[in-house]
């Protein structure tokens, strides 16, 4: 790839990454405040009522999984709007007149999101650490599952706003797919705490290999192998990353 | 000849609906070239299988000899677009949009010296640091046009560009877009004000229904029509005219009358001499060359389609 191919993924990737850094209220501090207000109501309800793993209280329990809830919405929220926007204003035809390829468009699009996933994440976690106390087992891991966590959401966003053509069909997309997944998916509680066929359905979901991947992380503790974890979010990775770059070399309701 | 852009059998449909059938016609490099047609003749639908904006059901285009699929990324560097419609990026200013159309394109700082005079050129330095959202219409448009100079094109592709304007604005654009023709860029004009075209091109192609009907110079369009207007301005409503002449009047209002001749049939002193015999006085005379107008009604309503002509046609 030439100098000159990278200043065009450059410029996209910073265009995105500039585009919600010019509203950061609401793409960041938004996110950081619904994160500490759940964790204000559900730390103060369930703190001393439950435990989940040993010596950690429940509200650091429920700390990686709001990061881990906030990295999947923020992430998917970044390229989906901007998709849809862009579609919308029509103003998606200036980056489809330059000469930048499916992949670079992809690339860009993603290493944005991840930008924001993780600056969202990194926001909610300085604010909780002035409330509770949460060490981190091992950053490699925290920085590898919030990376996979933000591009994940990333690419189902690059999916959902190639695919949607209004904000209705989005808000679809956002309220009646990702919301039940992240929230069905262990940010709240482990899910051995659940029924058994509930942990049977839990262990379909990708959302939760990646929150437990991410918890394991802080406590070095989780319901699932985190090798597991890491396998399938890194084929689940792949296979929407696949899918959407097929999408964008098609011109699948982008180039008609 | 070197052709800028070459447009080979291209046929685009849309589920039943076949919007552009088999058109062929070739660019010459550095000319002005017109693509005209009715509205829904298959024009913006040609620009975007040329831009890469849509996929042809059969057939191929090359820009400066890339073919804008298997060699899309030097076809897009050769082609600049202006878009039809006013669309923007509601979250830039205007230097923002430019400076990251031209980073789209591998460009960085270099190009600012490039942008700066563009924003110059097209009179928006006051506006550089003006989000999109504020500018009005006519400034949008300018923005438009010096996006898809950012990268500075070969071939630039106006998509009725003077949609809506107004008259001071739509002579500044004709003024530049002469301008960028002068300086060697090839121009691709698609409108459907004739007159726009008639001033601008000096290769014209016309398209009706999707299909190519005429793809000639300016002057061998022109003089495809054989007929002349003749105005008249006689000395008095009362008269009674020779039965030679009443098939030749177009429009006859109190003391004027506008005749249609054809150039090799009906001679101008014949005319004359036919009023003179009938003691008409003739006080006053114009004859008028036929239009573009005239020739694309003649072309577009040969084809079969009668509503051509039935549509409103701004001279």
């Amino acid at each position: 790839m030439s100098g000159s191919r990278w200043r065009g993924v450059y410029t996209l990737f910073a265009k995105e990454v500039w585009r919600f850094l010019k509203v950061f209220v609401q793409t960041i501090l938004t996110p950081v405040v619904t994160a500490l207000l759940y964790l204000l109501v559900f730390g103060q309800a369930l703190e001393g009522n439950v435990q989940v793993y040993e010596g950690v209280s429940y509200s650091a329990f429920l700390i990686p999984g709001l990061m881990m809830m906030s990295i999947i919405q923020n992430a998917f929220a970044n390229t989906s709007s901007s998709l849809i926007q862009s579609k919308m204003m029509g103003n998606l035809v200036f980056v489809l007149l330059s000469p930048i390829t499916s992949v670079e468009f992809f690339v860009a699009h993603i290493a944005a999101a991840v930008v924001r996933g993780v600056l969202v994440a990194l926001a909610v976690y300085l604010v909780a650490i002035f409330f509770v106390d949460l060490p981190i087992g091992s950053l490699w891991v925290v920085l590898v599952f919030a990376v996979l966590g933000s591009a994940t959401l990333g690419v189902l966003g690059l999916i959902a706003g190639i695919w949607a053509e209004k904000f209705d069909q989005l808000a679809g997309f956002q309220n009646f797919f990702i919301l039940p997944l992240s929230f069905l998916s262990g940010v709240f509680y482990s899910i051995h705490s659940l029924p058994g066929v509930w942990q049977t359905v839990s262990q379909f979901n990708p959302f939760f290999y990646l929150i437990d991947g991410f918890r394991y992380g802080f406590f070095l503790a989780s319901d699932a192998d985190p090798m597991l974890s890491l396998a399938v979010s890194v084929v689940f990775l792949l296979g929407l990353s696949a899918m959407a770059v097929l999408m964008l070399q098609k011109g699948y309701k982008i180039r008609s | 000849m070197i052709t800028a852009v070459s447009i080979n059998a291209v046929s685009k449909q849309f589920g039943a609906l076949n919007a552009v059938s088999n058109v062929s016609l070739d660019v010459p490099k550095g000319s002005f070239f017109g693509l005209l047609g009715p509205n829904g003749a298959g024009k913006s639908t040609l620009i975007n299988i040329m831009s890469g904006l849509m996929k042809a059901s059969s057939g191929t285009v090359s820009v400066m000899g890339h073919d804008v699929v298997s060699s899309f990324r030097q076809a897009r560097h050769a082609l600049g677009v202006v878009p039809q419609e006013l669309v923007y990026d509601p979250f830039f200013t205007v230097r923002e949009i430019l400076r990251l159309q031209s980073g789209y394109f591998g460009h960085g700082k270099e190009n600012y010296a490039w942008i700066d005079e563009l924003l110059e050129t097209l009179t928006l330095n006051d506006k550089a640091d003006t989000n999109m959202h504020d500018l009005s219409g006519g400034m949008k448009r300018r923005v438009l046009i010096a996006q898809a100079l950012v990268h500075k094109p070969d071939v630039v592709v106006l998509d009725e560009p003077t949609a809506g304007v107004d008259v001071e604005l739509r002579q500044a654009l004709w003024q530049f877009t002469q301008r960028l023709h002068a300086d060697g860029h090839t121009i691709v004009l698609t409108t459907h004000y004739l007159e726009e075209a008639e001033a601008l091109c000096e290769e014209i192609a016309i398209i009706n229904r999707g299909e190519l009907v005429v793809q000639e110079s300016k002057q061998d369009l022109l003089a495809r029509c054989p007929y002349r207007s003749l105005r008249l301005t006689l000395s008095t409503a009362d008269y009674v005219l020779p039965e030679s002449l009443q098939p030749l009047v177009v429009e006859a209002e109190e003391n004027c009358l506008l005749l249609r001749l054809h150039k090799s049939e009906h001679h101008m002193g014949d005319v004359l001499k036919a009023l003179q015999v009938a003691g008409i006085e003739v006080t006053d005379l114009r004859t008028e060359e036929a239009g573009l107008e005239e020739v694309f009604l003649e072309l577009t309503s040969s084809t079969g389609n009668n509503a051509v002509s039935e549509q409103k046609v701004p001279a």
